[in-house]
């Protein structure tokens, strides 16, 4: 029983428990492990680290399990999780063009130094449902991957993407919003308020959700006078991540993390001041949606799209929080209005 | 896989063949279509699926390109699902193909008549590049009130810019009547659909239109009486590296990290044969 004044204590832990009930399902099944998840269920790992903004593959996945699959909820887990770890500082600016590519694309250009990797990608994919894996993997269909040997790691291509290069086009711009040798803003302790930095609106599209990024971007793409965005460069592949220890003066690298990276340019047409503008798009691991999205957005940002639309809206746990803060007891403020509308009736005084 | 042939139930296919009867009566018009979903993505090419898995039958021979190409990604992905659901033979012989679906060129080989020639469609109103609401650009269409495509091609052309946008889409005039998107072939392309023994059809599957140009009508790229039509041919004498040629689209083929760069013709075809009768000669 939804009982908002009193009793609550009680309604809570119940129903704390039948959440636990539903995310575990028929006990008679095997119970998921977090490493299923983490190694099986990429993709939602991938986005809940990229909005959950904390590179930990482990922790999302439980994230994921305990959220019952549920990735807003999980990204908000993960969030909340982050806003407990103490700030080390920031990295130096990544090297994309030293990315060990596992896949590396490009729509503008018909050929790529180092080719066109197409690599693990859903794109090419017929959208049927493959029953065969109804039964786990014992069923293999031919049309998949011939055997266990295939499925293994690939050798990922080690070639470093160069800039392309645009023969009557002035010299390449960053794309990158933030330039390097500045201090970028930390999104976490700088509240947004304008005008909005490069690093800031970067934070603010790395960590907003998804689905509105896209369906942002989509809306940009039927919007009567705006240019069309080209995916110039899209990567997906590994990085390497340096900090700087200012007690020994000395920068390291503290690892590698699996990210995607998306450049976009748009024609904007303006006399002699005609170019290309450019927009940038990063993600976690392997989620192209989210980098050619965001990169979208970037670009449209750069192009007049308002920022504040954006920035302000953009984020899935500021976002689901508000809207669902909805089904909270409203009666005072809702009595308040039936009273206004009464009066505005005349039916009162 | 599914057991229907070409993917989609005979109820849908029928409905969408009605709707390409209605396309052909009234040239250039945007008729509204069912598009039920293909396994591929919408922006991927699913409006020409659909329209080529209604009108696939088992003696049909079909070729797909994609930038005029026969082996890009997208046309080899297009053709092996026709392959898979309809086990239709195909070609790259334009003149042996019975259905073409092309995505983003119009094929520079010669067409005959029984052809029918698909177009993958993402923009399928014209309009819409200068208003935003559907209901504002189906009153102008209604009303052939074209004015604001002509000022703005007046303004381009007048104005201190004077470049005229776009390159590829470039919108044509169907019989006099209709404004249509030749979708987004380059500008020279649109010559291509006029006067053309082939039946076209344009779907556009996540705009749920579908459009159509019966055999021999008259297409015109938007123009003034004394300003004609600029098609945007190259000027700077490029070729293409493999055949030679000098007056078909090239691509621009880089290939180094310093920048060195080729061109090369887009359509696949019409190149190899040319590069035969160079070597035959």
């Amino acid at each position: 029983m939804y009982v908002p004044v009193k009793g609550g204590e009680t309604a809570i832990a119940e129903s704390l428990k039948a959440l636990a009930r539903n995310r575990r399902g028929d006990p008679s099944v095997p119970e998921l492990s977090v490493t299923q998840i983490r190694e099986q269920m990429r993709g939602a790992v991938d986005r809940v680290m990229t909005e959950g903004a904390l590179y930990d593959r482990d922790l999302a996945a439980l994230a994921l399990k305990q959220a019952q699959g549920d990735v807003a909820e999980a990204t908000f887990l993960l969030r909340a999780h982050r806003a407990t770890l103490r700030r080390m500082g920031h990295c130096e600016p990544i090297d994309f063009l030293a990315m060990r590519h596992d896949r590396h694309i490009s729509a503008t250009a018909k050929e790529l130094p180092g080719g066109q990797i197409l690599g693990a990608t859903y794109d090419y994919t017929h959208r049927l449902l493959d029953f065969s894996l109804m039964e786990g993997a014992a069923l293999l269909s031919p049309s998949r991957a011939a055997g266990p040997d295939d499925l293994g790691a690939a050798e990922p291509a080690m070639v470093p993407a160069p800039f392309p290069h645009y023969d009557h086009l002035p010299a390449e711009k960053n794309g990158q919003g933030a330039s390097s040798g500045q201090e970028p803003t930390d999104i976490t302790r700088v509240p947004l308020r304008p005008p909005y930095g490069g690093s800031e609106t970067l934070g603010h599209l790395v960590r907003g959700e998804e689905g509105f990024l896209t369906g942002l971007a989509y809306t940009r793409l039927r919007t009567a006078g705006a240019s069309h965005p080209y995916v110039e460069d899209l990567s997906v592949g590994e990085v390497e991540v340096f900090v700087e220890l200012e007690d020994i003066g000395f920068t390291v690298s503290i690892g590698d993390v699996e990210v995607t990276a998306c450049r976009m340019v748009a024609p904007v047409l303006d006399g002699v001041q005609s170019d290309l503008s450019p927009g940038f798009g990063v993600a976690f691991g392997a989620n192209e949606r989210k980098a050619v999205a965001m990169a979208a957005v970037d670009q449209a940002i750069k192009s007049g799209l308002d920022a504040e639309l954006v920035l302000a809206h953009g984020d899935g746990v500021e976002a689901s929080g508000y809207v669902s803060h909805l089904k909270l007891p409203h009666y005072s403020d809702f009595q308040a209005d039936l009273e206004t509308i009464r009066r505005a009736r005349g039916g009162h005084d | 896989m599914t057991e229907t042939f070409a993917y989609l139930d005979e109820d849908s296919k029928r409905c969408v063949r009605r709707t390409i009867l209605k396309a052909l009566a009234i040239p250039g018009y945007q008729v509204p279509f069912i598009a039920p979903e293909m396994p591929i993505a919408y922006g991927w090419g699913v409006g020409g699926m659909v329209v080529t898995a209604s009108l696939l039958g088992r003696d049909d021979r079909l070729k797909i390109t994609d930038h005029g190409s026969d082996e890009t990604v997208n046309a080899v992905n297009i053709r092996t699902f026709f392959t898979r659901t309809a086990f239709v033979a195909t070609t790259t012989l334009t003149r042996e193909a019975t259905l073409i679906q092309v995505r983003q060129r119009v094929p520079e080989a010669t067409l005959s008549e029984g052809q029918v020639v698909i177009y993958q469609v993402p923009r399928p109103d014209p309009l819409r590049a200068f208003v935003n609401s559907a209901g504002e650009a189906a009153r102008m269409h209604a009303e052939a009130d074209y004015g604001r495509v002509y000022t703005r091609l007046f303004e381009e052309r007048t104005g201190s810019r004077s470049v005229i946008q776009p390159g590829y889409d470039y919108p044509v005039m169907v019989e006099g009547r209709y404004l249509m998107s030749p979708s987004p072939i380059p500008r020279r392309d649109n010559a291509r659909l006029d006067n053309s023994p082939a039946i076209q059809i344009f779907g556009a599957a996540r705009e749920r239109r579908l459009y159509a140009l019966p055999p021999y009508t008259r297409v015109e790229s938007v123009a003034f009486e004394d300003v004609p039509f600029d098609p945007g041919l190259p000027e700077d004498g490029r070729r293409c590296v493999i055949c030679g040629c000098a007056t078909s689209h090239l691509d621009h083929l880089l290939l180094s990290d310093d920048g060195t760069s080729e061109w090369v013709c887009s359509d696949t075809e019409c190149c190899s044969q040319r590069s035969e009768e160079n070597a035959g000669a």
